[in-house]
């Protein structure tokens, strides 16, 4: 064993890899910067759910290495273990925690009965099928594109813009007649949104097109602010390889 | 009267993978015919049942819901004593058949509906194929299939040892593409090509088939 940056591993292995090994406990593998993986953490945060995160450098290419790839056979993050369980898909993930962990932190996040949970689902799908794509399009070209160096694509922009504003449309109208989208409680439908919404609204001058729609705008500005979402942009900020 | 409608058309992928679960379930349903050529999906009373205005859209009794995969959930789990299981009760399990039902709609789906849209649908409605488009999405769609060809050597099926609705919600576009020169992505995966010959072979699907008019 040596100690490399403060922990103690095996000679040759990887952080990765020496996680692998550790003992239980819930992992999320991947940076804080991801959307997927914010996705999981705010969820985790959201149930009081206490985890580990174990940091991918995506710029190394750590998350297309053998060892991640039996995690994650798409290698993309996150990926994440429990009890000897290996999950992926953020959406997965998050449905597997409220389930395991029902009864921590926020008890409603995934619903209370069947009718509440049946909205929940219809609106994940919407998030995961048509806010999804477009928003994580606008995401890449806007706030990650110049970070990278890389070219935008005008066209690609121009395209999601018109496809987002269509589904934000639509949420101004159930916004009108719902405090959130699944109903009237918080819910994991709104959850799923923070990752994309937050980075256009921080990171993009496309902001207005949460903030000046009145519905929108003011379900942004609750869901925004609760203290599992402030703590996920924490991690967010911290140093890299933290 | 049935209790439980389907607001949608026999051609409609997402329609007829809430079809195929009814079916699986053994449910009776009225299939409520949805006009999409003359866009009655875009407009109301439609679009009280699916803002979105996109099929299908689902009734039981007072519940409406959208969103394909949502409603096949419902079904799965409120009538998951009838028919065939299509969820598994195990949570750890149910957890993977969950990973693999995301896998279906966010990795297979994109690039197998934009094949199936510009292969078997486009042609049918009289609308020209875009060859980039055919290129670019048998790339993405050739490196899904390679993951599924090694799922499917740790599983039978690619949720777990049973069929379940991640098996299913694959079935409406698989079908689809095997009318297409996709067909030669599944028949050189010998696993997923045994797993596609097996899932589209189910009763439940060949009446969804039949209402098509396919064989």
């Amino acid at each position: 064993m040596v100690e490399i940056r403060g922990e103690l591993r095996e000679k040759g292995k990887s952080k990765l890899q020496t996680s692998l090994m550790a003992a239980t406990g819930v992992k999320v593998y991947g940076p804080p910067l991801s959307t997927a993986v914010s996705r999981v953490l705010g969820c985790l945060l959201e149930k009081d759910v206490q985890f580990q995160l174990i940091p991918i450098n995506l710029a190394k290419g750590e998350h297309k290495k053998p060892d991640f790839l039996k995690l994650q056979p798409f290698g993309q993050v996150p990926a994440f273990e429990d009890e000897g369980l290996s999950l992926f898909e953020s959406r997965a993930i998050c449905r597997y925690i409220c389930e395991k962990y029902a009864n921590g932190g926020n008890k409603g996040l995934y619903g209370t009965d069947f009718l509440s949970k049946a909205s929940i689902e219809q609106w994940l799908e919407a998030e995961g099928q048509n806010f999804n794509p477009p928003s994580s399009a606008l995401v890449f070209q806007l706030a990650f594109a110049p970070r990278m160096k890389l070219k935008q694509d005008e066209g690609v922009i121009k395209q999601n813009e018109e496809k987002l504003a269509k589904v934000l449309d639509v949420y101004e109208k159930r916004l009108g007649e719902s405090r959130y989208l699944a109903g009237d409680e918080f819910s994991l439908v709104d959850l799923s949104h923070l990752p994309n919404a937050h980075y256009l609204v921080s990171a993009t001058n496309r902001g207005e097109m949460f903030t000046a729609r009145t519905n929108v705008g003011r379900w942004w500005g609750e869901i925004s602010s609760r203290d599992s979402w402030k703590k996920v942009v924490e991690m967010q900020k911290s140093p890299p390889g933290a | 009267m049935a209790t439980i409608k389907v607001h949608g058309n026999a051609l409609s992928t997402a329609a007829q993978r809430v079809m195929a679960c009814l079916h699986e379930k053994g449910l009776p349903f009225e299939l409520v015919l949805v006009d999409m050529r003359a866009g009655e999906h875009k407009r109301e009373p439609f679009l009280s049942l699916n803002p979105f205005g996109q099929v299908p859209a689902f009734e039981d009794g007072d519940l409406k819901l959208f969103e394909s995969r949502a409603v096949t959930q419902y079904i799965a789990h409120a009538y998951a004593d009838k028919g065939n299981q299509l969820i598994c009760l195990d949570p750890k399990k149910m957890a993977t058949v969950s990973v693999w039902m995301e896998v279906e709609s966010h990795h297979f789906d994109s690039a197998a509906a934009m094949l199936t849209w510009e292969l078997a649908i486009k042609p049918l409605i009289g609308m020209a194929t875009e060859a980039t488009v055919v290129e670019e999405n048998k790339v993405k769609l050739a490196k899904v299939l390679d993951v599924y060809e090694a799922r499917l050597a740790q599983s039978k099926y690619i949720g777990g040892d049973n069929f379940t609705l991640a098996d299913l919600h694959h079935l409406p576009s698989v079908q689809y593409l095997m009318t297409t020169q996709v067909k030669e992505l599944f028949d050189t995966r010998p696993r997923v090509s045994a797993w596609c010959s097996e899932i589209l072979a189910r009763p439940a699907w060949l009446k969804v088939c039949a209402l098509r008019g396919n064989q």
